[in-house]
């Protein structure tokens, strides 16, 4: 059976119902690409998000208008997902007293006292 | 200069092809949407479609202000024989690769059109040309980068690409039918004309198809260039395709989004 549909393009399509979907070869499945999109020059490159493309050309215009058609973009990067080497959530733990190592932020130096103090001064 | 009544017909001849041939094309290349080949390109010739209605929108809005109607009146309640649009943007999809091989002819057409139109004597039209400039380069990327990524695929996808070069080329020259206004066009400074747009066309078209490893059909072989669109005669397909496109409007025309 042809399937049928509200939609005119899917009848002119004449899609049967029984079709089956095969396996997907290698051309078909393509990798994937990690998105990291700048919006301002000078600022990071943060990540959006992932796609599917045959090479980094492709993958950069999908990238465009996956995650960049909306908003401010000024230069997009792409990065094959194998590429990209990540720590194990196993490991997690390496990360565990992190937060409570206040003394490697500028915060806390003994000379933020004294700015403090003396921005406090100024604004009387 | 001071126009003359003559270069105001001319420039409404103009503008309406051009909105036309966007309005057209933009419906047509919606049509994929949902049904691209794969998720992440379904998403960008949708885009890019989109892009198209907003660009003729522009077109329409600039005749408005010359004295047509309103822009939906005039997207929406003509028939076929009132458009002045190219064979090439109605005819029907099919194969993806006549898609592309029409996206190709078409934006580099229009993206040379555009940079003319840059610096057309009318103002309007130039700061509209000037807007969307990035937009169009994008769809020139596309295009080219689809164009070389096919013609480097497989043995199938190279045959397939060049042999919808060669069956949408005698279409695409009829982008340049010319109107009767030509030369009020090139002497008034609004636009240079079809004939060189057409020149700059086929080398940008042959020298890109050439990097590629597919070949550029010769301009003087085809005899059956897809004439008539500009005066309103069409393929069977244009009527088909503004009935489906205007049903809702039809159904009430004051209806509010």
């Amino acid at each position: 059976m042809i399937i049928k549909s509200l939609d005119p393009r899917i009848n002119r399509a004449g899609i049967d119902d029984e079709a089956q979907i095969g396996i997907q070869q290698p051309l078909d499945q393509w990798q994937t690409y990690e998105v990291f999109q700048q919006k301002k020059r000078g600022t990071h490159h943060v990540h959006v998000g992932s796609l599917h493309a045959p090479d980094h050309e492709l993958a950069i215009l999908f990238a465009k208008e996956q995650y960049a058609r909306r908003g401010q973009c000024v230069n997009l990067w792409v990065v094959k997902t194998s590429e990209v080497f990540a720590t194990a959530y196993e490991d997690e733990d390496i990360f565990a007293t992190t937060p409570e190592k206040k003394y490697r932020e500028p915060e806390v130096y003994k000379v933020m006292d004294r700015i403090q103090a003396y921005k406090a001064k100024q604004n009387q | 200069m001071e126009l003359t009544e003559k270069h105001v017909e001319g420039l409404r001849e103009l503008l309406y092809k051009m909105a036309d041939d966007l309005l057209i094309i933009g419906h047509r290349n919606s049509e994929w949407t949902g049904l691209g080949p794969v998720l992440e390109e379904d998403i960008a010739f949708s885009s890019m479609a989109q892009d198209k209605i907003g660009q003729s929108l522009a077109m329409y809005e600039l005749l408005h202000q010359l004295g047509e109607n309103e822009p939906d009146i005039v997207a929406f309640t003509r028939n076929d024989k009132q458009f002045h649009n190219c064979h090439l943007v109605e005819l029907p999809n099919g194969e993806y690769d006549f898609s592309l091989a029409r996206h190709f002819y078409f934006d580099h057409a229009d993206a040379i059109r555009f940079a003319m139109l840059e610096n057309s004597s009318f103002e309007p039209l130039a700061m509209v040309a000037k807007k969307f400039k990035g937009e169009i380069k994008y769809h020139t990327m596309h295009a080219d980068v689809w164009m070389k990524e096919l013609a480097n695929g497989t043995e199938e996808s190279k045959a397939r690409m060049q042999s919808a070069i060669d069956s949408t080329f005698p279409m695409a020259l009829g982008i340049f039918e010319e109107g009767d206004y030509e030369k009020e066009l090139i002497e008034s400074g609004i636009f240079q004309g079809e004939a060189a747009l057409k020149e700059m066309w086929y080398q940008k078209i042959s020298e890109t198809l050439q990097r590629c490893g597919l070949q550029a059909p010769e301009l003087e072989s085809v005899q059956n260039a897809a004439l008539g669109g500009r005066k309103g005669f069409h393929t069977e397909h244009l009527q088909p395709l503004l009935s489906e496109m205007t049903e809702v409007f039809a159904i009430d025309p004051t209806a509010d989004w």
